[in-house]
């Protein structure tokens, strides 16, 4: 099992009020899953995709990664984990402003101890279909690039599991269709994906729903047959 | 590579991609530290100036002015107030070995300005009319002829000794020597008075702040009688034999005064004698004020640097908690991320301090420059202390208002830091 999570609560206390996002989640995941967490705004999902993706540490409950215990895990080994272990990808791409797009997928990188940098990143970006953007600073791409790059980013370490969280929020139509499908194959390549979404079209890439709302899991169901995207020649804004 | 030489590439790829932030920054600290190098610079250079200036003129004289004087300042003379108490029996008495015995020279002086007219050419100057013992009083070098004698002076003989500047503005060809000038008064009615050029002085730039070249010497007699219309003496200069009489002579010159003026009580004085170490010691505390204020400048200079630099790093503050989050979410440790801000902050401060102190020092040597080319005697004068203090200064501000910030973030989980407002 890659993911176990036990009884996941997590509280905000903003000056002695306090607010429950999550209300006991419980959830496994298995390797090579392609995840959908869904709800509305304020259910509590993305707090729980922090969690599971170790921005952010819950309040009670036991999380065990790859069969571990992560409350066992350090400052430097949690660091290790978000470096080597996850990829995430933002709704706001959070790249550098004013640096390369090269750059930014060799940023990863430079905290993990793997060599031939340029080689991997520009490997990355292959994957992506941004080969031929090396050089570009990240202020002069489209959006949907931006997104591009931010998937290179996560994938450059080799993770087991990549976090999205509301990859397509920022994009139009499509350049969410092409990140979504970019999505599907890494899937398809045996990659395990963890989506949080509000979109239902977006959420039926994934082969498991799962539904959350006020801070609980309300549906856990199948999907049988993904949507997968057929824009995947990825020319759409070049 | 190593990890610290890759820590470093990144850090200077960063500092690169915000250009106008970290030219900022090391333009805050260059203007603090320069500006403290400079200010310091020209006090201490102000400060050896005016010093240097009086040491020049030796440190074996002693100088008698009308008027009394206390402990907290000169006469009134010295402003510009006419006493007429000093006359010519006063230096005969100081001239008088059996009372005044390690007197070697004394020099009567009064002053004035007057035009003095060669032919087409005329050149307003200042004159100064004194004994044939001036030479000997002060160090005079002729660059043509001679100062008139002890017989010339005496005699308020027609001779005039010119100053450099005065010499080449009169006689621009050459050929002053023997030549007939005439001195005016526009002031006084005695019409003009004809002189005959015996010497030029040597060129010899500014010392205590008067230009030495551009005046002219006559006997004594001549410029006090006939051209200030005057019976008073504006002050004498004595030189003693060594600077280890210097002290009693002022006593025996006092005593002497007393005695020709029946002053019975000091308290009643009306001239006063001092030597050069009362005047240095005057200056001091003066130019010490100078620099005191000069370092308030300079700490000023200092806080607007700091400023900068502060506001900067404020400013930055949320754009830079935000990238720390995304470094930590892509896995940088909150050790890698200290160790990325504190290199930014040495390389920064670095060359924002090396800039700064040779900028400093550049703008420094600039300013003795011009102040030697305009005739002072200025020395070039760099502080390490001051240089230490600035770069401390502008690194502390550095280090608390953008170490402090960047280190609390790094403690922050991934997303409150991503999330940071």
């Amino acid at each position: 099992m890659l993911i176990q999570l036990k009884n996941i609560t997590k509280e905000y206390d903003n000056s002695g009020v306090i607010t429950k996002v999550l209300r006991g989640v419980s959830l496994d995941v298995e390797e090579g899953e392609f995840l959908a967490i869904m709800g509305p705004s304020g259910s509590g999902k993305s707090t729980l995709m922090h969690i599971i993706g170790f921005l952010d540490r819950a309040t009670n409950g036991t999380y065990l990664f790859d069969n571990e215990d992560i409350k066992n895990f350090n400052d430097n080994e949690l660091a290790y984990i978000r470096n080597d272990r996850i990829g995430f990808v933002f709704q706001s791409f959070n790249l550098l402003a004013r640096t390369s797009v090269l750059d930014n997928v060799i940023l990863p990188l430079t905290y993990s101890k793997k060599k031939n940098h340029v080689e991997l990143a520009t490997e990355a970006l292959r994957a992506v279909g941004l080969e031929n953007r090396l050089n570009f600073l990240s202020n002069q791409i489209s959006g949907g690039q931006k997104q591009r790059v931010a998937i290179a980013r996560a994938l450059v370490c080799d993770p087991k599991v990549i976090f999205a969280d509301e990859p397509t929020g920022n994009l139009d139509s499509k350049s969410g269709a092409t990140v979504m499908s970019i999505l599907g194959r890494l899937n398809n390549e045996g990659r395990t994906i963890i989506l949080v979404t509000h979109d239902r079209t977006v959420a039926e890439h994934a082969n498991r729903i799962i539904t959350i709302r006020d801070g609980s899991i309300v549906s856990d169901e199948k999907n049988a047959n993904p949507r997968r995207s057929k824009i995947e020649t990825v020319e759409e804004d070049i | 590579m190593s990890h610290f030489l890759k820590s470093i590439k990144t850090v200077i790829k960063n500092l690169l991609s915000r250009k106008a932030r970290s030219f900022l920054t090391v333009l805050g600290i260059v203007i603090g530290v320069a500006g403290v190098i400079i200010i310091i610079s020209i006090g201490a250079g102000a400060q050896a100036l005016v010093l240097g200036q009086i040491t020049k003129l030796g440190t074996n004289i002693i100088g008698v002015l009308p008027g009394k004087s206390n402990e907290n300042g000169p006469p009134a003379s010295v402003f510009g107030v006419q006493i007429k108490t000093l006359i010519d029996n006063d230096v005969s008495a100081i001239e008088d070995k059996g009372r005044v015995p390690h007197a070697e020279e004394v020099a009567a002086f009064v002053r004035g300005n007057v035009t003095v007219i060669a032919g087409s050419e005329s050149a307003d100057t200042t004159f100064t009319a004194t004994d044939g013992s001036y030479p000997r009083v002060q160090n005079v070098t002729m660059a043509q002829g001679t100062f008139f004698s002890d017989e010339e002076g005496r005699a308020g003989a027609n001779v005039i000794v010119l100053g450099s500047d005065v010499a080449e503005q009169l006689f621009p060809n050459g050929g002053e020597l023997g030549s007939i000038v005439k001195i005016q008064n526009s002031g006084n009615t005695f019409g003009s008075i004809p002189f005959r050029v015996i010497g030029v002085q040597e060129k010899l730039g500014t010392v205590a702040f008067q230009n030495q070249d551009d005046q002219v010497f006559i006997p004594f007699t001549i410029g006090q009688r006939q051209i200030l219309g005057i019976d008073y003496i504006q002050f004498i200069r004595i030189k003693v034999d060594t600077s280890l009489n210097v002290k009693n002579t002022i006593a025996d010159v006092e005593q002497v005064l007393r005695e020709e003026h029946r002053i019975k009580n000091p308290a009643d004085d009306d001239f006063s004698v001092r030597d050069l170490a009362d005047a240095i010691k005057i200056l001091t505390s003066i130019t010490d004020g100078l620099r005191m204020f000069l370092g308030l400048m300079a700490g000023i200079s200092l806080i607007v640097g700091g400023i900068g630099i502060m506001n900067i790093m404020l400013v930055t503050v949320s754009e830079r908690t935000r990238e720390i989050g995304l470094r930590k979410a892509l896995g940088a440790t909150t050790h890698q991320i200290r160790n990325q801000f504190l290199i930014e902050a040495v390389m920064l401060t670095g060359v924002g301090g090396i800039m700064g102190i040779i900028v400093g020092i550049i703008i420094s040597y600039l300013i003795a420059l011009g102040a030697r080319y305009a005739g002072y005697d200025w020395a070039f004068v760099i502080s390490p202390a001051a240089i230490l203090l600035a770069v401390f200064v502008s690194t502390l501000t550095g280090i608390v208002f953008g170490l402090f910030p960047a280190f609390k973030a790094a403690k922050l989980d991934p997303i409150d830091a991503l999330r940071y407002e």
